[in-house]
């Protein structure tokens, strides 16, 4: 199974250190976990910092990866250019390393993901012309076309409907218990993060908050220092752990 | 509808996109090749495409004085229009591509200018940018002054806040600085320069030999392979950097090699055959409007749709005034320059 450990890892944007000194327990395949922080907090910068884009101290490590390219990344500007159909900008980013000839599999791996995102009817739609929602699922798609065993997703909700939301995080948690997967989602709903993720990594003031299971990590205690706002966790009807909200803290009013 | 209906009629989609695109490429290669034909029957003696077609296939089957006149005269100035136009026009749609700019191409970069201000040096006072150029020293000053205006350009567009608007700009500026230059020459220069170095400028394929287009050609088949390595990642380029980062591609990297390799391919084509301008904007653009973004296509078709612009003015150039070769630079600014404009004014139309 594969796995990602953080250890010590700094992170500098623009000559300015924004991240330091993250080091996490190993990240295993086969969860989900949320990234999670208010903005401006580093979510994005670290994920660059993970993925490769960005230099820093500290040590990344990737173990048990089966495939050349492990790690996939989903930033959050999916971009609107009306360059491509989308089913030529998926076929894209899953050619991207490789020869020019597309092979028969290549066609069958970009219908698959298609069909797993139900987007199917947009596949001859340019991009160009697509809702940011729609733009935002056809960006999940190239992640996931690249067939990576490690996830790293930029908020990829925060375009979606409600029903839309659920149905994308429902498929990556199925995927991380399906696949293997490790899949990082850096999430502002706190509520989906206590409902579909199995851990929580929360950064803030330049580095590490906490780093453990959901419920652990997401307490009032934490949504006041780190979130600036009153809040409980209870279970609802149903049983499970739900966020209510009550109001700001006040503290950096 | 099955499911393997379904999945038919899915994959269609895609098939029939290949296949228009696949037959526009034929279109144009076969529009090419007639151009050819037609550039190689026109001219003083003239003969009919079937005698062209005739001395192509049997040389030696036809009279010795239709074979010079087609194989050693013509044919290296007809073949020089497909090679510079192909040439130019996978510098345009690359450097485009990269900049981000659809008003990017050698010639508004400066990179032609810059090519002329180096033959021009030569042609008024012999100055030899380059050591033990002796027989080549126009093109070789052209293509010294060529490169060092492309690095310039990359130079600068490394800069913190460089856009790509920024860098067309920086271009034009550069063209300004060279036609100072030139004025400056030409004032200095003999009379007998002056005319040279503005024949030089005009742009003609009448220079065109076989051992320059031998060059040309080289340099061609080498670049070509070398961007075509890279069309997934230069496709990707055309989302924007963070999107093209995002699949893997490092757009520094990317932009450095490929400007490096267009650079040599501008040079070579504007050292040769001089100031000929437009072909490495129309081209690009037309094989964008016809085939799309994906570089699979669109390199060889913007390479055969500068090389058919080209070809098809050469032939104008020999049409226009019986008799009389009106340099092609001349042709290609006329037929381009009210190109350029519509591009300006629809930007926004475009994907850009």
């Amino acid at each position: 199974m594969v796995s990602l450990t953080l250890r010590d890892v700094s992170a500098a944007y623009g000559g300015r250190e924004v991240l330091s000194g993250i080091t996490t327990p190993p990240l295993q395949g086969g969860q989900l976990v949320a990234l999670l922080g208010p903005n401006g907090a580093g979510k994005s910068t670290l994920f660059r910092r993970i993925f490769g884009l960005l230099r820093g101290q500290g040590d990344i490590r990737v173990e048990g990866a089966t495939v050349p390219r492990p790690i996939a990344y989903m930033p959050q500007d999916n971009g609107a250019r009306p360059v491509l159909s989308v089913y030529e900008s998926i076929l894209l980013a899953r050619m991207q390393g490789r020869r020019l000839r597309v092979l028969p599999e290549d066609h069958a791996e970009v219908e698959r993901i298609l069909r797993l995102l139900n987007i199917g009817s947009l596949r001859a739609r340019n991009v160009g012309d697509l809702s940011g929602g729609q733009r935002q699922m056809v960006g999940a798609a190239q992640t996931l076309v690249q067939n990576p065993q490690i996830l790293l997703m930029d908020e990829p909700t925060s375009a979606l409907d409600l029903s839309r939301q659920i149905d994308l995080l429902a498929l990556l948690h199925r995927l991380t218990r399906e696949e293997g997967l490790l899949i990082v989602v850096a999430l502002h709903d706190l509520g989906h993060a206590l409902r579909f993720a199995d851990a929580a990594m929360v950064i803030g003031n330049g580095g590490l908050v906490a780093c453990g299971a959901t419920q652990d990590v997401i307490t009032p205690h934490l949504l006041r220092n780190v979130f600036d706002v009153e809040a409980r966790i209870e279970p609802c009807t149903m049983g499970r752990p739900h966020l209510i909200v009550d109001g700001r803290a006040g503290h950096r009013a | 509808m099955t499911d393997a209906a379904l999945a038919e009629g899915r994959r269609g989609f895609y098939r029939a996109l290949v296949l228009r695109r696949q037959l526009i490429l034929g279109g144009l290669a076969l529009a090419l090749a007639l151009s050819v034909c037609v550039d190689l029957a026109l001219g003083p003696a003239r003969y009919t495409l079937g005698q062209v077609v005739e001395a192509l296939l049997w040389p030696g089957a036809v009279d010795d004085q239709v074979r010079v006149i087609l194989w050693e005269i013509r044919m290296p100035v007809a073949l020089m229009a497909v090679v510079v136009g192909a040439s130019l026009s996978i510098a345009g749609v690359q450097m485009q591509t990269i900049l981000n700019n659809p008003l990017a191409s050698p010639f508004t970069l400066g990179i032609s200018a810059g090519a002329g201000f180096g033959a021009a040096l030569a042609l008024a006072f012999g100055v030899a940018l380059v050591p033990f150029s002796v027989e080549y020293i126009i093109p070789v000053n052209a293509f010294a002054m060529a490169m060092l205006t492309s690095l310039a350009i990359y130079g600068l567009s490394l800069r913190q806040g460089v856009g790509s608007e920024t860098i067309v700009l920086l271009g034009i500026a550069l063209v300004f600085i060279f036609n100072a230059l030139m004025s400056l020459i030409q004032f200095f220069a003999s009379q007998q320069a002056v005319a040279a170095v503005v024949f030089w400028t005009m742009g003609s394929l009448t220079k065109a030999t076989w051992p320059k287009l031998w060059i040309a050609l080289t340099v061609l088949i080498i670049a070509t392979p070398l961007l075509a390595r890279r069309g997934w990642a230069l496709t990707a380029m055309r989302l924007g950097d963070a999107k093209a980062e995002s699949m893997g591609v490092r757009p520094r990297a990317l932009r450095l090699e490929v400007l490096v390799i267009v650079s040599l391919l501008a040079s070579i084509s504007v050292s040769f055959v001089g100031t000929i301008g437009f072909i490495g904007l129309v081209g690009p653009h037309i094989a964008r409007m016809l085939l799309g973004e994906d570089q699979r296509f669109l390199l060889p078709g913007a390479a055969l749709s500068g090389a058919l612009i080209l070809s098809l003015g050469s032939i104008l150039s020999k049409t226009v005034i019986p008799g009389t070769i009106i340099p092609i630079g001349i042709v290609t600014s006329l037929v381009g320059i009210p190109f350029f404009l519509y591009l300006i004014l629809n930007r926004r139309v475009a994907s850009w």
